[in-house]
């Protein structure tokens, strides 16, 4: 029996097993944002402890950072924003780390600003003190989302101490129907598998449909692994992995980029690997997905009815009921028209270059309808210069959307951009948590970039495959 | 440099129900606009205490009965969403020492671990039983065995699981990771000698 790529990356990464149980696992790459790295530089200093490996982590800032021109302004006008900027700038500083500032260009959501600088390889184990570090395995590396005590791990050791997970593989067969996106494929298997059907396991993404993908359809999909419950997600590197490296600032070159290459190649899962569970997901079966309460598993397709609460098991029911009662919809109802006040294209599920030009499409010459807010926000300085580069600010700002600088603005609203009152958000995030977007009484619809297009565009859930040329 | 060994938790309970309460929920975005974790615990679940209030209902946060509750008892996927350790560690402020629950979000667990909160989980029965037992009782010390993995409840010892590792890290205090992994560090280092990308495939 051959090997997958889980367990090759872990094993050429474990130190040892812990008095624990665990096992230490050196960290190949370690990102820091703003908002889970202060306490954790704190925890060095109280302890007086050094970082051995300061080359080895990299930092932006991301969450609280505002999207306005003028909102960036230093001071920021948010004192406690304006306290955490200093911070990152400071220990980055303090420790010998590299700070992918805003003056420098380099900034962004830092999920979107690892791929796109190179930072993120194949092979590597990668850690963050952020939940959607899952993104990074769409490179064929294990990423994990951390915790601050463990980011300070990280900080002084470069390795963490990890359980060893069960290995899923979850094949996506057939092809996707038009209108049908990489969101939808994320949003399908957490509907099918549930919000805590991972615990315990590392998704292993493969099939015809994701080896056709490219590498920002691969990062929405393992993304969203976290909000299925699995600790990590990835897909086996392959040409297209090798094709949007090549030439990135912190890749390999020349004859060393050719054993980068056959290194890869050799981590990928071999054709007879053993996994603990396999399911097949077909896609024929997958439609514009939509959510429509407050978990990312609570969605339909975008042409059904809102599902009966006795439809769900007993122990569900109560958070089935939850979500209507939060959302105000009723059972039954269609999810087709309901109005949206705002729209939100960006994140780091769907705030690319590839997601900002499918949006686009669709709102070319058009006008996003009346009394809706409508925000795109690149996920970094990089996508916005390839995106202004190609006139799509424009495209957005002819139509009425705020075209904004990168970061992770309305997703987690710790910025300026928040929903309020029980405002109804068409968006492209990732978590529709009560509360999610800045107001404790907001709502979130998640969906792909085209279908939000078509959301702003109609002022209403419409389903994208309407819209589609011929 | 061990930490401090964790062999029982006693207290008053707090019963908290509800399947998929996320991080979000436990301490909302905006409080996390910190750089030290001093104080969090006061906004612990601030917005769905307010939410309740406005509908003149209590969340158990907020109830005066149960103002001292270290032991929290909730339901399934506990601590879902982000790996923010703010929201394990609001709870810690707080005065939660212990957790019991159907089960948690693999992230928040860990977190849990890294605060010396023994996180336990219980089936739903069991779960909704102590629930019930700490509603009627707000001020019953219960006792948690953390070797035995039991809870003691009104006179009734009840069986609870625990995550072998974990429970072996609380009780000789190795819940401090940090300690363990620093001893090792010479072992990364060669480790990450043969990495082929740690010299950028030299
Ligand atoms: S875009 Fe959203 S999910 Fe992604 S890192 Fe930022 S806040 Fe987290």
């Amino acid at each position: 029996m051959g090997q997958n790529l889980y367990h090759k990356v872990f094993d050429r990464h474990c130190v040892g097993q812990l008095p624990s149980g665990q096992y230490q696992l050196f960290i190949g790459l370690h990102l820091i944002h703003e908002v889970t790295s202060p306490q954790a530089f704190a925890m060095l200093r109280e302890q007086e402890l050094s970082v051995p490996f300061p080359e080895r982590t990299f930092a932006t800032v991301d969450h609280i950072i505002p999207t306005t021109g003028s909102g960036r302004q230093r001071p920021l006008q948010d004192p406690l924003a304006e306290e955490m900027l200093q911070h990152i700038e400071q220990n980055t500083a303090d420790y010998g780390i590299n700070f992918f500032s805003p003056e420098k260009g380099e900034q962004g959501v830092v999920h979107v600003v690892g791929p796109e600088r190179g930072l993120t390889q194949p092979g590597m184990t990668i850690a963050c003190g952020d939940s959607h570090t899952s993104t990074h395995g769409a490179f064929g590396t294990l990423a994990f989302g951390i915790g601050t005590s463990q980011v300070a791990d990280a900080l002084a050791t470069q390795t963490l101490a990890m359980a060893k997970l069960k290995v899923r593989r979850i094949n996506f067969t057939g092809s996707l129907k038009p209108g049908v996106y990489a969101k939808d494929v994320a949003l399908a298997y957490i509907h099918h598998l549930g919000v805590n059907g991972g615990v315990g396991y590392a998704y292993e993404f493969g099939g015809d449909i994701i080896d056709h993908m490219t590498m920002e359809e691969r990062m929405t999909v393992c993304n969203m692994s976290i909000e299925g419950g699995a600790r990590c997600g990835y897909v086996n590197p392959d040409q297209t992995t090798y094709d949007y490296l090549k030439g990135r600032d912190y890749c390999p070159e020349g004859e060393a980029w050719e054993r980068a290459v056959a290194d890869w190649q050799s981590l990928a899962s071999d054709a007879d690997a053993e996994y603990d569970d396999v399911i097949e997901i077909k896609g024929e079966d997958i439609e514009p997905f939509v959510t429509w309460g407050i978990t990312p598993a609570q969605s339909v397709g975008v042409s059904q009815d809102l599902p009966q609460v006795d439809s769900f098991a007993d122990s569900d029911q109560l958070v089935v009921r939850e979500a209507y009662e939060y959302m105000s919809f009723e059972e039954g109802q269609p999810i087709i028209g309901t109005p949206v006040n705002v729209v939100f294209i960006g994140s780091c599920t769907n705030g690319r270059l590839s997601d900002l030009r499918e949006a686009a499409k669709f709102v070319k010459g058009k006008q996003v309808a009346a009394g809706v807010r409508a925000l795109a926000v690149p996920g970094s300085q990089e996508v916005a210069r390839q995106a202004i580069d190609e006139g799509l600010d424009k495209v957005f700002d002819e139509a009425g959307f705020q075209w904004r600088e990168a970061g992770c603005s309305m997703c987690l609203a710790m910025n300026p951009d928040q929903l309020s009152g029980n405002e109804i958000s068409a968006s492209t995030s990732n978590r529709n948590f009560k509360g999610r977007q800045g107001s404790p009484t907001g709502r979130t619809l998640l969906m792909s970039p085209a279908m939000a297009a078509v959301a702003a565009v109609e002022g209403k859930v419409t389903d994208v495959r309407k819209h589609l040329e011929n | 440099m061990a930490g401090e060994i964790i062999s029982q938790v006693t207290g008053p309970g707090i019963p908290l129900r509800g399947n998929d309460i996320d991080t979000d929920r436990i301490i909302p975005a905006r409080f996390l606009k910190c750089v030290t974790f001093d104080g969090i615990g006061e906004h612990a679940f601030a917005d769905d205490i307010k939410g309740l209030a406005a509908k003149d209902e209590t969340h158990p946060f907020a109830d005066a009965r149960f103002a001292n509750g270290a032991i929290l008892v909730a339901n399934k996927n506990f601590g879902c969403g982000s790996s923010r350790e703010h929201a394990p560690q609001s709870l810690k402020r707080w005065g939660i020492r212990a957790i019991i629950a159907e089960s948690y979000s693999e992230i928040f667990h860990g977190n849990c671990v890294s605060l010396a909160v023994p996180c336990f989980t219980a089936d739903h029965a069991t779960c909704a039983k102590l629930q019930d037992a700490i509603e009627a009782d707000p001020a019953a010390e219960l006792s948690i065995d953390v070797a035995a993995a039991t809870i003691t409840a009104g006179g009734e010892t009840i069986s609870l699981e625990i995550q072998p590792g974990a429970q072996g890290q609380y009780l000789d205090g190795s819940w401090d990771a940090r300690a363990g992994l620093l001893e090792n560090l010479g072992a990364a280092k060669t480790v990450a000698e043969k990495l082929p990308y740690v010299s950028n495939y030299a």
